[in-house]
């Protein structure tokens, strides 16, 4: 198996072996570089696939494989960020930013000696995002999108190889939302990083993804695959021609199928 | 400065004044003897007259509560961080803290006197062991309501147990400690004067029972004004400190408005 991050038949519960099944006999793939998106109705496992592909869970049954290797820890190559910004607000937003460099090796033994270093990386990663010059605000002072921007640089700072998005927009206004989708494409294509963005919104799946998985009701498991062909550079205007709307429309099926 | 922001800085001397003007008035009026309610200016002459014992006694009693007051914090926090720590602890600790903070500590000071004889170290012990629970409490629940995603964050950047206590368990505590700071000053100083009311030759608690037993009721009074003068300026202090320490904990305009 080559995928960079692999889920082969993994079965998972919450409160042990006998509980709630949230997953069963979940597989998919994704290769490294590709940007993957998790869609199915709500409540299918879709935040255990998270956890599970981070290691912040186990399954019972089945691997998880990431970058070759088996998970049995947190794995350290992953950057996370979820609907909530979960900023700190004793925190400027640039300590914000350096909070996962104060925790990851090697960054975590060099922070003293190279905090310039690490200053100007994190303003660049700010710029980056159009938040250029806005790291000494507290993250109360930002707006919600800012707040959300901030939070995807927190989860890039470390240069992680994998970035796990659950739901990152889902709070936000459409007008905000579809900037940050902008902004996460153009990360993508910069950083040549792998992602999975866990999301109920078709078109986000769609506007941002290599591939689409969808996934079934509780236990979760995937029902379908859909490849995006959609050239990149992709612009938002694609998101209005008919073929993106009969891909959602595709996908859309399979969903309300999975609920019945 | 504003007429508004002004009037805001004199309300609680305005509020004061007025409080005891119509004590004053009301006690006349109605011919309340002395022994009964003493107005306020009776006070005020028992402060003066017996200035030397009741300045005396109520540093004894800040002492006191002071001492057990700093007790109350180091061992709050160091048990706070413990059973917040761990949930077994918590299930285990929390039963027995609550069985514990139940007792009154009035039922408590004859044993402490057992113990340890009359005197000073009743006084800081009751008030120490009246005023840690709401420490304990608090900091325990600053840690317990750390968002669970913030958790994983962490986890998945391989952070231990330590490095999130130490980065985002603590700090986002300071609130919910400093707050209780506040709560527990002023039992502080309910601990300290029950214990010397019941069993100490010094202290603002003995100061008035000695008063009671010879029937001065402006000097019980007296001690009493001393007891709120020194609640009020410790709980100052500590609103102060809270201000300092957690700013970014206090943007609402809600307390303010």
């Amino acid at each position: 198996m080559s995928a960079f991050v692999a889920l082969e038949g993994v079965s998972h519960a919450y409160g042990g072996a006998g509980g709630t099944l949230a997953v069963e006999g979940l597989s998919l793939g994704v290769e490294k570089g590709e940007f993957a998106a998790v869609v199915g109705p709500s409540g299918c496992g879709k935040s255990t696939l998270m956890k599970l592909a981070t290691g912040l869970q186990f399954p019972f049954a089945g691997v998880v494989r990431v970058a070759g290797e088996a998970v049995h820890r947190p794995v350290k190559i992953a950057g996370m960020a979820f609907q909530a910004p979960t900023l700190l607000p004793w925190r400027t937003t640039l300590d914000n930013l350096l909070l996962p460099l104060e925790i990851v090796e090697p960054h975590r033994s060099q922070i003293r000696r190279k905090k310039a270093e690490y200053i100007a990386r994190a303003e660049a990663l700010l710029a980056s995002v159009g938040l250029g010059g806005q790291g000494a605000k507290f993250p109360w002072e930002l707006s919600g999108g800012m707040q959300q921007r901030t939070s995807l640089c927190r989860a890039l700072i470390h240069e992680p190889q994998l970035l796990m998005l659950d739901e990152p927009f889902a709070a936000l206004d459409a007008f905000t939302r579809e900037e940050l989708w902008c902004v996460i494409r153009d990360l993508h294509a910069a950083r040549k990083i792998t992602v999975i963005l866990v999301t109920h919104d078709l078109r986000e799946a769609v506007f941002l993804a290599d591939r689409v998985f969808v996934m079934s009701s509780r236990p979760g498991r995937v029902i379908a695959e859909r490849r995006i062909a959609f050239p990149r550079p992709r612009d938002l205007e694609v998101t209005f021609t008919a073929e993106f709307q009969a891909v959602v429309h595709e996908l859309r099926e399979h969903i309300v199928r999975a609920r019945q | 400065m504003t007429r508004a922001d002004l009037s805001v800085r004199l309300a609680p001397w305005l509020y004061t004044i007025v409080l005891f003007v119509v004590w004053e008035v009301a006690v006349r009026a109605f011919n309340v003897p002395a022994f009964f309610l003493p107005p306020p200016s009776m006070i005020g002459r028992a402060i003066f007259e017996y200035w030397p014992a009741i300045y005396r006694n109520s540093l004894f009693t800040l002492w006191a509560t002071m001492l057990g007051f700093a007790l109350a914090v180091a061992l709050g926090l160091a048990l706070g961080l413990l059973v917040g720590w761990s949930r077994n602890i918590y299930a285990g600790l929390y039963p027995l803290m609550i069985g514990f903070n139940a007792i009154p500590k009035v039922a408590v000071v004859p044993i402490l006197v057992l113990w340890c004889g009359i005197g000073f170290v009743p006084a800081v012990l009751t008030a120490f062991l009246i005023s840690f629970f709401p420490i304990v409490v608090n900091v325990a629940t600053g840690l317990a309501t750390i968002e669970p995603e913030l958790e994983d964050v962490l986890k998945a950047l391989g952070a231990s147990k330590l490095d999130i206590m130490r980065k985002v368990g603590i700090p986002r505590t300071l609130p919910y400690f400093f707050g209780s700071l506040k709560v527990a000053i002023t039992l502080a100083f309910v601990g300290s004067v029950i214990s010397e009311s019941i069993a100490s030759n010094y202290g603002i608690g003995n100061l008035m029972q000695q008063a009671y037993a010879q029937f001065q009721v402006p000097l019980i009074f007296a001690g009493l004004m001393a007891l709120a003068v020194e609640g009020i300026v410790m709980y100052w202090a500590m609103a102060l400190l809270e201000r300092r320490m957690t700013g970014w904990a206090q943007r609402s305009g809600f307390a303010q408005a």
